[in-house]
């Protein structure tokens, strides 16, 4: 049933694997462990048109996890926002492909990187879009370790206030940030989980395993009728796809050398 | 300043539907009329000021002119990083109003004395950074904030400052001309005005006196008219001497004389606060005195 999505997910990991490899850049394990959400998103969610990427009726998609950029650089190339090989100059001097993303490429409405930003700007639009009564919708992709961010807290607070229902946020939480577990640094389910937090703030929540498709659509779909902002706590793994990174907090930072490429393209490849 | 900002920004919204207010929870007595008059463009967004500045971002991304306002070094020092790169670098229309620039909250402590901000924000790439000297320059700079694009910081006092200019103000971005004067000039920017245009007539010294309310971009010809006609100058500002107005004066002259616009260049002296706290109660004319912000 979702045989045609996951072949696309295996195209973008193997993208995103190449271009780290190739240009040596990191943060690939945030870029795998969210891979399977944006190819769902851009496939079936988002409203959008890559020919006119400020087109007024589009879905309005904030990524807040800037530094895992290769997984939505690759989404959108795979959207057709750009052609030719305009992505294989990324990190190159004088391409807008920065390695964390970047407004100045077609399709990307904030630039982010510094973590907490885009959320509050989620909710600014969010806001705009009620008072305008629009008809689009506004997504915010965050990741785990990035709920550190107090700003964050300030935003969730502020949308459920205001009842943004028009507003829904995608956590991808990898249990993985920059120098350790979230459970080892700022553990986000003390006292409670996450799921009760965000529930207790006034947020409707769905609890999926990020890497089934299945679960993905399920979420989706059961949100988007919600009288308050949603939130989908998406359980992903870092590194996802391939043994040698998985749950391994070195691959916040390590590019592929030769022989981990091959391997790792090959895992890809043979994955069912 | 702050009642001439709102009757402003009242007039301006009447006629433009994008002008939306944003509040960090503060405003008391101040921004009700506008509350009252346009609720589908005004929010108190709460004591969150790292949030308030996204929302106006993503107001402004969506056509609004936005207008976020709270006291001093809140929406402004609080949210450096969101004004940078949220608001600068995406060049979004949102325009932040502080009151209380300098000691104009004197009595209430360090938290609020705004005494770095002019310097932060003049850093940032896209920035527009003015701190009007009156309620007539207050009027003038809102206006034409709410009529251009992209990010401007608007510096305010509080409320009750004299009306220095009679003259209505013809471009807010220019140097504005109080008195003429022989061999020494006083450039002001902020509420400092009426103090140095009381300390001139007191001492009755022939001196010229110009308010400089934009800081950047700054006025770099009218700056050249006064280094040709005044061989001392003066420059006074109730922020941290270094990297704030003066630096900026001093860095356009020197600008001046290198392209030549300039054939000497003037004995120049920055009033400001000297690199201090003040951590002692006092009124804005108490703590001016003691952190060092008064022509000799």
């Amino acid at each position: 049933m979702y045989h045609d999505i996951s072949i696309k997910a295996k195209q973008i990991r193997e993208r995103i694997l190449t271009l780290a490899y190739k240009k040596k850049s990191s943060h690939v394990g945030g870029a795998l462990s969210v891979a399977d959400i944006l190819v769902y998103m851009y496939r079936h969610v988002l409203r959008y048109d890559p020919k006119n990427p400020a087109y007024p009726e589009r879905d309005r998609f904030f990524y807040s996890k800037g530094h895992a950029c290769l997984a939505l650089y690759a989404v959108l190339e795979d959207s057709g926002f750009f052609t030719g090989d305009t992505l294989n100059g990324f990190t190159e001097n004088g391409s807008y492909f920065t390695s964390h993303v970047n407004h100045k490429v077609p399709g990307v409405e904030l630039s982010t990187g510094s973590l907490g930003h885009a959320l509050s700007v989620a909710c600014g639009v969010a806001l705009a879009g009620k008072r305008k009564n629009a008809a689009w919708r506004v997504y915010c992709v965050l990741s785990d370790g990035e709920l550190n961010e107090g700003s964050n807290w300030e935003a969730i607070l502020f949308a459920a206030h205001h009842k943004l229902n028009n507003l829904t946020i995608i956590i991808d939480y990898n249990k993985i940030q920059s120098f350790g577990t979230t459970r080892e640094v700022l553990d986000l389910d003390v006292g409670k989980p996450l799921l009760d937090k965000l529930d207790a703030f006034g947020w409707s929540v769905a609890q999926i395993n990020g890497h089934s498709f299945e679960e993905i659509e399920c979420a989706f779909a059961s949100v988007k009728n919600a009288p308050k902002p949603q939130a989908i706590i998406a359980h992903t793994v870092k590194g996802k796809g391939v043994d040698f990174m998985e749950n391994k907090l070195a691959w916040h930072y390590k590019s592929p050398n030769d022989e981990e490429y091959q391997n790792a393209i090959a895992q890809i490849r043979q994955a069912t | 300043m702050r009642t001439a900002f709102i009757h402003q920004l009242l007039e301006e919204a009447r006629a433009n539907p994008a002008i939306f207010l944003l509040v960090g929870d503060l405003g008391y007595s101040v921004v009700e009329p506008f509350a009252e008059a346009f609720p589908d463009r005004f929010l108190n967004v709460g004591i969150a000021e790292q949030n308030m500045t996204g929302i106006a971002a993503g107001l402004a991304m969506e056509g609004y002119n936005v207008f976020t306002y709270s006291i001093g070094n809140f929406p402004t020092l609080r949210c450096m990083e969101q004004i940078r790169y949220d608001v600068c670098y995406h060049e979004l229309s949102v325009k932040i109003v502080a009151v209380g620039g300098g000691y104009a909250y004197g009595p209430l402590g360090a938290s609020h004395h705004t005494t770095e901000d002019i310097a932060m924000l003049r850093s940032i790439p896209n920035m527009r950074v003015c701190a009007p000297g009156d309620p007539a320059e207050t009027k003038a700079a809102t206006a034409y904030f709410a009529h251009t694009q992209g990010p401007g910081y608007l510096r305010l006092g509080k409320a009750g400052e004299p009306l220095v200019h009679t003259n209505a103000i013809t471009d807010i971005t220019k140097l504005q001309k109080v008195m003429d004067g022989e061999e020494t000039a006083v450039l002001t920017t902020g509420g400092v005005l009426a103090l140095a245009k009381n300390h001139i007539q007191s001492h009755q010294l022939k001196w010229g006196l110009y308010s400089v309310p934009f800081i950047k971009p700054i006025d770099f010809s009218g700056i050249g008219d006064v280094c040709r006609t005044y061989h001392t100058i003066y420059t006074i500002e109730e922020h941290q001497r270094f990297a704030g107005f003066g630096s900026a004066v001093l860095e356009t002259i020197n600008e001046l004389y290198r392209q030549k616009h300039i054939q000497s260049f003037p004995q120049v002296c920055c009033i400001g606060i000297e690199d201090l706290f003040v951590s002692f109660a006092g009124s804005q004319e108490y703590l001016r005195e003691m952190a060092g912000v008064k022509l000799p």
